[in-house]
Protein backbone atom coordinates (compact mmCIF):
# COMPACT_ATOMS: atom_id res chain seq x y z
CA UNK A 1 0.00 0.00 0.00
CA UNK A 2 1.65 3.41 -0.82
CA UNK A 3 1.98 6.25 0.99
CA UNK A 4 -0.35 7.67 -0.56
CA UNK A 5 -3.64 5.38 -0.49
CA UNK A 6 -2.70 5.08 2.93
CA UNK A 7 -3.40 8.81 3.69
CA UNK A 8 -6.28 8.74 1.93
CA UNK A 9 -7.47 5.46 4.34
CA UNK A 10 -6.35 7.29 7.52
CA UNK A 11 -8.92 10.32 6.64
CA UNK A 12 -11.73 8.53 5.45
CA UNK A 13 -11.40 7.03 8.78
CA UNK A 14 -11.15 10.03 10.58
CA UNK A 15 -14.01 11.61 8.88
CA UNK A 16 -16.30 8.44 9.70
CA UNK A 17 -15.15 9.32 13.59
CA UNK A 18 -15.65 12.69 13.13
CA UNK A 19 -19.31 12.75 11.97
CA UNK A 20 -20.59 9.83 14.43
CA UNK A 21 -18.88 11.80 17.16
CA UNK A 22 -20.09 15.62 15.69
CA UNK A 23 -24.15 13.95 16.06
CA UNK A 24 -24.12 13.93 19.82
CA UNK A 25 -22.41 17.29 20.26
CA UNK A 26 -24.70 19.22 18.06
CA UNK A 27 -28.23 17.24 19.50
CA UNK A 28 -26.03 18.26 23.06
CA UNK A 29 -25.90 21.95 22.09
CA UNK A 30 -22.11 21.53 22.45
CA UNK A 31 -20.98 23.13 19.25
CA UNK A 32 -18.96 25.87 20.53
CA UNK A 33 -17.98 23.94 23.39
CA UNK A 34 -16.91 21.12 20.98
CA UNK A 35 -15.16 23.85 18.38
CA UNK A 36 -13.15 24.99 21.79
CA UNK A 37 -12.17 21.81 22.92
CA UNK A 38 -9.85 21.32 20.11
CA UNK A 39 -8.22 24.60 20.92
CA UNK A 40 -6.91 22.45 24.20
CA UNK A 41 -4.33 20.89 21.92
CA UNK A 42 -1.90 23.87 21.18
CA UNK A 43 -0.61 24.08 24.26
CA UNK A 44 0.17 20.54 24.04
CA UNK A 45 1.68 21.06 20.78
CA UNK A 46 3.61 23.76 22.40
CA UNK A 47 5.23 21.75 25.23
CA UNK A 48 6.29 19.04 22.77
CA UNK A 49 7.92 21.04 20.78
CA UNK A 50 9.71 22.59 23.55
CA UNK A 51 10.60 19.19 24.91
CA UNK A 52 11.24 18.00 21.05
CA UNK A 53 9.34 14.78 21.09
CA UNK A 54 6.05 14.05 19.23
CA UNK A 55 4.07 16.94 18.93
CA UNK A 56 0.96 14.72 18.35
CA UNK A 57 1.32 12.88 21.82
CA UNK A 58 1.58 16.29 23.17
CA UNK A 59 -1.49 17.30 21.30
CA UNK A 60 -3.43 13.91 22.76
CA UNK A 61 -2.27 14.40 26.32
CA UNK A 62 -3.51 18.08 27.22
CA UNK A 63 -6.58 17.39 25.08
CA UNK A 64 -7.00 14.00 26.95
CA UNK A 65 -6.11 16.08 30.54
CA UNK A 66 -8.09 19.25 29.27
CA UNK A 67 -11.44 17.30 28.54
CA UNK A 68 -11.04 15.62 31.85
CA UNK A 69 -10.73 19.01 33.43
CA UNK A 70 -13.87 20.61 31.67
CA UNK A 71 -15.68 17.56 32.68
CA UNK A 72 -14.42 17.83 36.34
CA UNK A 73 -15.18 21.36 36.68
CA UNK A 74 -18.83 20.79 35.22
CA UNK A 75 -19.70 18.41 37.59
CA UNK A 76 -18.54 20.33 41.03
CA UNK A 77 -19.30 23.86 39.85
CA UNK A 78 -22.84 22.97 38.01
CA UNK A 79 -21.71 25.25 35.73
CA UNK A 80 -22.58 24.80 31.83
CA UNK A 81 -20.09 23.13 29.92
CA UNK A 82 -20.10 26.01 27.33
CA UNK A 83 -19.28 28.72 30.10
CA UNK A 84 -16.39 26.37 31.40
CA UNK A 85 -15.25 25.10 27.91
CA UNK A 86 -14.84 29.37 27.13
CA UNK A 87 -12.54 29.68 30.26
CA UNK A 88 -10.07 26.48 29.44
CA UNK A 89 -9.91 27.55 25.80
CA UNK A 90 -9.06 30.74 25.91
CA UNK A 91 -6.29 30.18 28.95
CA UNK A 92 -4.99 27.28 26.36
CA UNK A 93 -4.89 29.71 23.60
CA UNK A 94 -3.08 31.84 25.87
CA UNK A 95 -0.77 29.25 26.78
CA UNK A 96 -0.35 27.79 23.48
CA UNK A 97 0.88 30.88 21.82
CA UNK A 98 3.49 31.97 24.21
CA UNK A 99 4.88 28.24 23.74
CA UNK A 100 4.55 27.92 19.87
CA UNK A 101 6.31 30.01 17.21
CA UNK A 102 4.85 31.72 14.21
CA UNK A 103 4.89 29.38 12.11
CA UNK A 104 4.09 26.18 13.94
CA UNK A 105 1.10 27.92 15.55
CA UNK A 106 -0.02 28.17 11.70
CA UNK A 107 0.77 24.91 11.18
CA UNK A 108 -1.09 23.27 14.50
CA UNK A 109 -4.14 25.81 13.80
CA UNK A 110 -4.80 24.50 10.54
CA UNK A 111 -3.03 21.51 9.64
CA UNK A 112 -0.23 20.88 7.62
CA UNK A 113 0.97 18.31 4.79
CA UNK A 114 3.84 15.76 6.23
CA UNK A 115 4.65 12.37 5.04
CA UNK A 116 2.81 9.59 7.06
CA UNK A 117 4.69 6.28 8.68
CA UNK A 118 3.43 3.11 9.20
CA UNK A 119 3.16 3.71 13.39
CA UNK A 120 1.25 6.88 12.63
CA UNK A 121 -1.07 5.05 9.84
CA UNK A 122 -1.75 2.19 12.76
CA UNK A 123 -2.49 4.56 15.46
CA UNK A 124 -4.53 6.46 13.67
CA UNK A 125 -6.81 3.61 12.33
CA UNK A 126 -6.85 1.95 15.94
CA UNK A 127 -8.11 5.32 17.14
CA UNK A 128 -10.67 5.98 14.82
CA UNK A 129 -11.96 2.71 15.37
CA UNK A 130 -12.17 3.36 19.06
CA UNK A 131 -14.13 5.88 18.34
CA UNK A 132 -16.41 4.47 16.19
CA UNK A 133 -17.18 1.27 17.87
CA UNK A 134 -17.74 3.78 21.60
CA UNK A 135 -20.56 5.47 19.68
CA UNK A 136 -21.93 2.71 17.94
CA UNK A 137 -21.98 0.52 21.28
CA UNK A 138 -23.34 3.77 23.25
CA UNK A 139 -25.75 5.56 21.16
CA UNK A 140 -28.55 4.28 23.37
CA UNK A 141 -27.44 5.31 26.48
CA UNK A 142 -26.52 9.13 24.94
CA UNK A 143 -29.84 9.19 23.44
CA UNK A 144 -31.81 8.62 26.17
CA UNK A 145 -29.13 11.43 28.78
CA UNK A 146 -29.30 13.58 26.46
CA UNK A 147 -33.27 13.62 26.27
CA UNK A 148 -33.15 13.45 30.24
CA UNK A 149 -30.24 12.89 32.59
CA UNK A 150 -32.97 12.05 35.08
CA UNK A 151 -34.61 9.41 32.85
CA UNK A 152 -31.11 7.91 31.84
CA UNK A 153 -30.60 7.54 35.78
CA UNK A 154 -33.37 5.74 36.79
CA UNK A 155 -32.57 3.67 33.69
CA UNK A 156 -29.50 2.33 35.47
CA UNK A 157 -27.05 4.88 33.17
CA UNK A 158 -24.25 6.43 35.06
CA UNK A 159 -24.79 9.53 33.35
CA UNK A 160 -21.49 11.03 34.60
CA UNK A 161 -19.39 8.62 33.54
CA UNK A 162 -21.13 8.50 30.11
CA UNK A 163 -20.39 11.60 29.72
CA UNK A 164 -16.75 11.81 30.78
CA UNK A 165 -16.09 9.07 28.19
CA UNK A 166 -18.30 10.65 25.30
CA UNK A 167 -16.02 13.82 25.90
CA UNK A 168 -13.11 11.89 25.76
CA UNK A 169 -13.94 10.29 22.68
CA UNK A 170 -14.81 13.47 21.46
CA UNK A 171 -10.68 14.58 21.99
CA UNK A 172 -9.62 11.63 20.90
CA UNK A 173 -11.41 12.64 17.26
CA UNK A 174 -10.11 15.92 17.40
CA UNK A 175 -5.88 14.41 18.06
CA UNK A 176 -7.11 12.20 14.80
CA UNK A 177 -7.86 14.98 12.45
CA UNK A 178 -5.15 17.45 14.16
CA UNK A 179 -2.16 16.36 11.44
CA UNK A 180 -4.58 16.72 8.21
CA UNK A 181 -6.63 19.61 9.47
CA UNK A 182 -5.53 21.35 12.37
CA UNK A 183 -7.15 22.62 15.12
CA UNK A 184 -8.83 25.02 13.98
CA UNK A 185 -10.75 23.11 10.97
CA UNK A 186 -10.95 19.44 12.81
CA UNK A 187 -13.76 21.28 15.26
CA UNK A 188 -15.43 21.95 11.69
CA UNK A 189 -15.47 18.64 10.51
CA UNK A 190 -17.20 17.28 13.96
CA UNK A 191 -19.77 20.07 13.35
CA UNK A 192 -20.65 21.03 10.48
CA UNK A 193 -21.53 17.86 8.86
CA UNK A 194 -23.71 16.59 11.98
CA UNK A 195 -25.49 19.91 11.74
CA UNK A 196 -26.34 19.12 8.11
CA UNK A 197 -27.33 16.46 9.22
CA UNK A 198 -29.56 17.77 12.11
CA UNK A 199 -31.40 19.85 9.44
CA UNK A 200 -32.24 16.89 6.80
CA UNK A 201 -32.89 13.89 9.30
CA UNK A 202 -35.55 12.77 11.15
CA UNK A 203 -34.57 9.68 12.82
CA UNK A 204 -31.78 8.93 14.87
CA UNK A 205 -30.28 6.40 12.37
CA UNK A 206 -31.08 9.30 9.63
CA UNK A 207 -28.72 11.10 11.59
CA UNK A 208 -26.20 9.74 12.00
CA UNK A 209 -26.02 7.67 8.42
CA UNK A 210 -26.48 11.19 7.05
CA UNK A 211 -23.70 12.89 8.84
CA UNK A 212 -20.57 9.87 8.37
CA UNK A 213 -21.82 10.85 4.40
CA UNK A 214 -21.23 14.44 4.54
CA UNK A 215 -17.85 13.89 6.39
CA UNK A 216 -16.50 11.40 4.40
CA UNK A 217 -17.64 13.38 1.05
CA UNK A 218 -16.56 16.93 1.88
CA UNK A 219 -13.32 14.60 3.08
CA UNK A 220 -12.37 13.32 -0.30
CA UNK A 221 -13.64 16.07 -2.49
CA UNK A 222 -11.48 18.41 -0.53
CA UNK A 223 -8.70 16.24 -0.52
CA UNK A 224 -9.11 15.95 -4.51
CA UNK A 225 -9.59 19.82 -4.85
CA UNK A 226 -6.72 20.05 -3.27
CA UNK A 227 -4.75 18.02 -4.98
CA UNK A 228 -6.05 19.60 -8.33
CA UNK A 229 -5.43 23.01 -6.89
CA UNK A 230 -2.42 22.29 -5.15
CA UNK A 231 -3.62 24.14 -1.81
CA UNK A 232 -3.51 22.93 1.59
CA UNK A 233 -6.10 20.07 2.32
CA UNK A 234 -7.83 20.75 5.61
CA UNK A 235 -9.17 24.19 4.31
CA UNK A 236 -10.69 22.45 1.14
CA UNK A 237 -12.56 19.94 3.01
CA UNK A 238 -14.12 22.60 5.36
CA UNK A 239 -15.01 24.42 2.62
CA UNK A 240 -17.23 21.70 0.91
CA UNK A 241 -18.44 20.68 4.14
CA UNK A 242 -20.35 24.19 4.62
CA UNK A 243 -21.22 23.78 0.87
CA UNK A 244 -22.93 21.12 1.72
CA UNK A 245 -24.71 22.84 4.68
CA UNK A 246 -25.37 25.46 3.10
CA UNK A 247 -27.48 23.16 0.27
CA UNK A 248 -29.06 21.36 3.01
CA UNK A 249 -30.49 24.72 4.27
CA UNK A 250 -32.58 24.64 0.68
CA UNK A 251 -33.98 21.05 1.44
CA UNK B 1 -31.68 -3.22 33.81
CA UNK B 2 -29.48 -1.94 36.42
CA UNK B 3 -30.75 -2.29 39.53
CA UNK B 4 -31.39 1.19 41.61
CA UNK B 5 -30.28 1.44 45.04
CA UNK B 6 -29.06 4.19 47.04
CA UNK B 7 -27.86 2.99 50.86
CA UNK B 8 -30.68 0.00 50.18
CA UNK B 9 -28.61 -2.66 52.72
CA UNK B 10 -31.44 -1.85 55.72
CA UNK B 11 -34.01 -0.99 53.91
CA UNK B 12 -37.50 -3.12 55.76
CA UNK B 13 -38.08 -5.79 53.00
CA UNK B 14 -42.15 -4.23 53.75
CA UNK B 15 -40.75 -0.73 52.36
CA UNK B 16 -40.04 -0.44 49.66
CA UNK B 17 -38.55 3.11 50.15
CA UNK B 18 -37.62 4.45 53.93
CA UNK B 19 -36.60 7.80 53.84
CA UNK B 20 -35.55 9.59 57.15
CA UNK B 21 -34.87 13.51 58.16
CA UNK B 22 -34.39 14.34 54.32
CA UNK B 23 -33.35 17.62 53.27
CA UNK B 24 -32.73 19.98 50.49
CA UNK B 25 -30.66 23.37 50.12
CA UNK B 26 -29.85 25.14 46.86
CA UNK B 27 -26.99 27.14 48.37
CA UNK B 28 -29.03 29.58 51.07
CA UNK B 29 -32.10 28.23 50.01
CA UNK B 30 -34.04 25.83 51.60
CA UNK B 31 -36.46 23.40 49.74
CA UNK B 32 -37.46 21.22 52.53
CA UNK B 33 -36.02 19.84 55.95
CA UNK B 34 -36.63 16.90 58.26
CA UNK B 35 -38.65 15.18 55.73
CA UNK B 36 -39.60 11.14 57.15
CA UNK B 37 -41.56 8.78 55.41
CA UNK B 38 -42.51 5.13 54.44
CA UNK B 39 -43.57 3.60 51.35
CA UNK B 40 -44.91 0.21 51.93
CA UNK B 41 -44.42 -2.29 48.89
CA UNK B 42 -47.64 -2.28 46.53
CA UNK B 43 -48.96 1.40 48.10
CA UNK B 44 -49.75 4.47 46.18
CA UNK B 45 -48.02 7.57 47.97
CA UNK B 46 -49.29 10.70 46.27
CA UNK B 47 -47.31 14.31 46.66
CA UNK B 48 -49.47 16.99 46.96
CA UNK B 49 -48.82 21.12 47.79
CA UNK B 50 -48.72 24.09 46.27
CA UNK B 51 -46.38 25.42 43.42
CA UNK B 52 -42.93 25.71 44.65
CA UNK B 53 -43.20 23.17 47.89
CA UNK B 54 -40.25 21.14 46.30
CA UNK B 55 -42.53 17.87 45.03
CA UNK B 56 -40.51 17.44 41.87
CA UNK B 57 -37.19 18.38 43.88
CA UNK B 58 -38.29 15.41 46.59
CA UNK B 59 -38.73 13.36 43.54
CA UNK B 60 -35.34 13.88 42.12
CA UNK B 61 -33.55 13.35 45.46
CA UNK B 62 -35.07 10.56 45.95
CA UNK B 63 -33.65 8.91 42.40
CA UNK B 64 -30.18 10.97 43.56
CA UNK B 65 -29.75 13.44 40.66
CA UNK B 66 -29.32 15.99 43.05
CA UNK B 67 -27.92 15.96 46.17
CA UNK B 68 -29.27 15.91 50.02
CA UNK B 69 -28.66 15.27 53.01
CA UNK B 70 -30.60 12.39 55.34
CA UNK B 71 -31.39 9.24 54.71
CA UNK B 72 -33.13 7.58 51.17
CA UNK B 73 -33.43 4.18 51.42
CA UNK B 74 -34.74 2.03 48.54
CA UNK B 75 -35.33 -1.95 48.99
CA UNK B 76 -32.35 -4.30 47.38
CA UNK B 77 -33.63 -4.99 43.79
CA UNK B 78 -35.77 -1.61 43.19
CA UNK B 79 -36.17 -0.91 39.71
CA UNK B 80 -37.64 2.69 39.03
CA UNK B 81 -39.53 4.17 36.11
CA UNK B 82 -39.61 7.74 36.07
CA UNK B 83 -41.80 10.33 34.20
CA UNK B 84 -40.70 13.83 34.76
CA UNK B 85 -43.33 17.01 34.59
CA UNK B 86 -41.77 18.49 31.23
CA UNK B 87 -38.55 18.25 29.65
CA UNK B 88 -37.22 21.25 27.56
CA UNK B 89 -36.51 19.39 24.15
CA UNK B 90 -35.71 21.05 20.58
CA UNK B 91 -38.66 20.75 17.99
CA UNK B 92 -36.14 19.15 15.37
CA UNK B 93 -34.23 17.07 17.30
CA UNK B 94 -33.83 14.01 15.29
CA UNK B 95 -34.82 11.80 18.10
CA UNK B 96 -38.07 9.47 17.17
CA UNK B 97 -40.23 7.92 19.57
CA UNK B 98 -38.72 4.66 17.96
CA UNK B 99 -35.41 5.67 19.06
CA UNK B 100 -36.28 6.63 22.47
CA UNK B 101 -37.92 3.53 23.36
CA UNK B 102 -35.69 0.88 21.62
CA UNK B 103 -32.86 2.74 23.78
CA UNK B 104 -34.84 2.45 26.98
CA UNK B 105 -34.96 -1.95 25.70
CA UNK B 106 -31.39 -1.96 24.99
CA UNK B 107 -30.29 -0.36 27.91
CA UNK B 108 -32.71 -2.33 29.97
CA UNK B 109 -31.81 -5.64 27.72
CA UNK B 110 -35.02 -5.97 27.16
CA UNK B 111 -36.84 -7.33 23.95
CA UNK B 112 -38.84 -5.96 21.01
CA UNK B 113 -41.65 -7.19 22.76
CA UNK B 114 -41.60 -4.83 25.87
CA UNK B 115 -41.53 -1.55 23.52
CA UNK B 116 -45.03 -3.25 21.95
CA UNK B 117 -46.45 -4.26 25.11
CA UNK B 118 -45.40 -0.47 26.89
CA UNK B 119 -46.96 1.12 24.14
CA UNK B 120 -50.09 -0.94 24.17
CA UNK B 121 -50.50 0.13 28.23
CA UNK B 122 -50.22 3.25 27.46
CA UNK B 123 -52.43 3.11 24.37
CA UNK B 124 -49.75 5.10 22.30
CA UNK B 125 -50.52 4.84 18.40
CA UNK B 126 -47.94 2.57 16.53
CA UNK B 127 -48.16 5.15 13.52
CA UNK B 128 -46.88 8.53 15.91
CA UNK B 129 -43.93 6.68 16.44
CA UNK B 130 -41.95 8.09 13.84
CA UNK B 131 -42.72 11.13 14.46
CA UNK B 132 -39.74 13.54 16.32
CA UNK B 133 -39.96 13.57 19.65
CA UNK B 134 -39.65 17.72 19.87
CA UNK B 135 -42.35 17.69 17.35
CA UNK B 136 -45.08 15.68 19.37
CA UNK B 137 -48.38 16.87 21.53
CA UNK B 138 -47.80 17.57 24.91
CA UNK B 139 -50.13 14.22 25.60
CA UNK B 140 -48.43 12.50 22.80
CA UNK B 141 -44.85 13.10 24.85
CA UNK B 142 -46.46 12.29 27.68
CA UNK B 143 -47.25 9.09 27.42
CA UNK B 144 -44.30 8.29 25.13
CA UNK B 145 -42.83 9.19 28.77
CA UNK B 146 -45.12 6.85 30.07
CA UNK B 147 -44.44 3.79 27.94
CA UNK B 148 -40.60 4.42 28.94
CA UNK B 149 -40.85 4.24 32.05
CA UNK B 150 -42.81 1.09 32.02
CA UNK B 151 -39.72 -0.67 29.52
CA UNK B 152 -37.67 -2.66 31.94
CA UNK B 153 -40.27 -4.16 33.94
CA UNK B 154 -40.09 -1.51 37.03
CA UNK B 155 -41.19 -1.62 40.51
CA UNK B 156 -42.09 1.36 42.02
CA UNK B 157 -43.38 4.41 39.13
CA UNK B 158 -42.12 7.90 40.09
CA UNK B 159 -44.78 10.04 38.23
CA UNK B 160 -44.19 13.80 38.65
CA UNK B 161 -47.88 15.25 37.30
CA UNK B 162 -48.53 12.49 34.48
CA UNK B 163 -51.64 13.69 33.57
CA UNK B 164 -50.91 17.12 32.69
CA UNK B 165 -50.98 17.92 29.21
CA UNK B 166 -54.00 14.27 28.33
CA UNK B 167 -56.77 15.42 27.80
CA UNK B 168 -59.53 14.34 30.34
CA UNK B 169 -60.78 10.68 29.18
CA UNK B 170 -57.06 10.18 28.84
CA UNK B 171 -56.47 11.09 32.05
CA UNK B 172 -59.09 8.87 33.50
CA UNK B 173 -57.73 5.90 31.37
CA UNK B 174 -54.31 7.05 32.78
CA UNK B 175 -55.60 6.36 36.28
CA UNK B 176 -57.59 3.19 35.72
CA UNK B 177 -53.72 2.33 34.03
CA UNK B 178 -51.51 2.53 36.92
CA UNK B 179 -54.15 1.24 39.13
CA UNK B 180 -54.21 -2.05 37.32
CA UNK B 181 -50.37 -2.12 36.95
CA UNK B 182 -50.43 -2.45 40.70
CA UNK B 183 -53.07 -4.64 41.06
CA UNK B 184 -51.10 -7.08 38.68
CA UNK B 185 -47.76 -6.71 39.03
CA UNK B 186 -48.01 -5.07 42.73
CA UNK B 187 -46.15 -1.77 41.40
CA UNK B 188 -45.39 0.99 44.24
CA UNK B 189 -46.35 3.91 42.61
CA UNK B 190 -45.42 7.91 44.16
CA UNK B 191 -47.55 10.19 42.17
CA UNK B 192 -47.19 14.03 41.86
CA UNK B 193 -50.58 15.34 41.79
CA UNK B 194 -52.88 18.23 42.06
CA UNK B 195 -55.91 16.80 41.36
CA UNK B 196 -56.97 16.45 44.57
CA UNK B 197 -59.61 14.25 43.56
CA UNK B 198 -57.91 11.46 42.28
CA UNK B 199 -55.18 11.52 45.18
CA UNK B 200 -58.29 10.67 47.37
CA UNK B 201 -59.29 7.40 45.04
CA UNK B 202 -56.21 6.36 44.29
CA UNK B 203 -53.74 6.65 46.91
CA UNK B 204 -52.88 4.61 49.89
CA UNK B 205 -50.95 7.77 51.92
CA UNK B 206 -50.60 11.28 51.20
CA UNK B 207 -47.53 13.85 51.68
CA UNK B 208 -48.27 17.62 52.17
CA UNK B 209 -45.27 18.92 51.14
CA UNK B 210 -45.38 23.08 52.36
CA UNK B 211 -43.00 25.82 52.61
CA UNK B 212 -43.68 25.92 56.83
CA UNK B 213 -45.44 22.43 57.35
CA UNK B 214 -45.32 18.66 55.87
CA UNK B 215 -48.06 16.41 56.43
CA UNK B 216 -48.22 12.43 56.25
CA UNK B 217 -51.10 10.22 56.49
CA UNK B 218 -53.79 8.83 55.05
CA UNK B 219 -55.36 10.27 52.54
CA UNK B 220 -59.04 10.37 55.02
CA UNK B 221 -57.04 11.71 57.87
CA UNK B 222 -54.63 14.44 56.07
CA UNK B 223 -57.16 15.76 53.47
CA UNK B 224 -59.61 17.49 55.79
CA UNK B 225 -60.24 21.45 55.00
CA UNK B 226 -58.44 22.61 57.80
CA UNK B 227 -55.04 21.03 56.90
CA UNK B 228 -55.70 22.18 52.87
CA UNK B 229 -56.51 25.96 54.46
CA UNK B 230 -53.32 26.10 55.49
CA UNK B 231 -51.55 23.94 52.88
CA UNK B 232 -52.86 26.30 50.14
CA UNK B 233 -53.53 28.92 52.33
CA UNK B 234 -57.36 29.49 50.69
CA UNK B 235 -60.58 27.71 51.05
CA UNK B 236 -60.19 24.31 48.67
CA UNK B 237 -62.88 22.08 47.61
CA UNK B 238 -62.66 18.57 45.95
CA UNK B 239 -65.03 15.97 45.10
CA UNK B 240 -65.49 12.84 46.33
CA UNK B 241 -66.08 9.88 44.22
CA UNK B 242 -68.33 7.05 45.85
CA UNK B 243 -65.77 4.04 45.35
CA UNK B 244 -63.81 4.40 42.93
Amino acid sequence: MGLEAGSLILSVAMAVAAGLVGCFAVMRRLTLAADAISHVALPGIGIALVLRTQPMAGALAMLLIGTTLIWALESHTKMPTETIVGVVFSVALAIGSMTTSGEQLVEALFGGAGSLTTWEFALGMVGAGVVIAFILEARNRLIVALVSPEIAMTSGINVSRLNLVYLLTFALTVALGLRYLGVLLMGSLIIIPAATAKRLARDLNGMLVISVIVAVASTLLGTYAAGRFHGETGPFIITVAGVLFLLSLLA
Amino acid sequence: MKNYQVNSNNADNANILEVENLSVHFAALEVFRGLSFTVPRGSSLAVIGPNGSGKTVLFKALIGSIPSKGRIRWAPGTRLGYVPQKLDLERDLPVSGRDLLRAKAAVSKSSEDAVTTALEQVEFDELSLSVPIGAMSGGQFQRLLLAFALIGEPNVLLLDEPAAGIDEPGQEKLNIMIQRLQEEKGVTVLLISHDLSVVYRYATAVLCLSRTHTWFGAPQTVLNPEMLQQLYGAPTRFHIHDGP
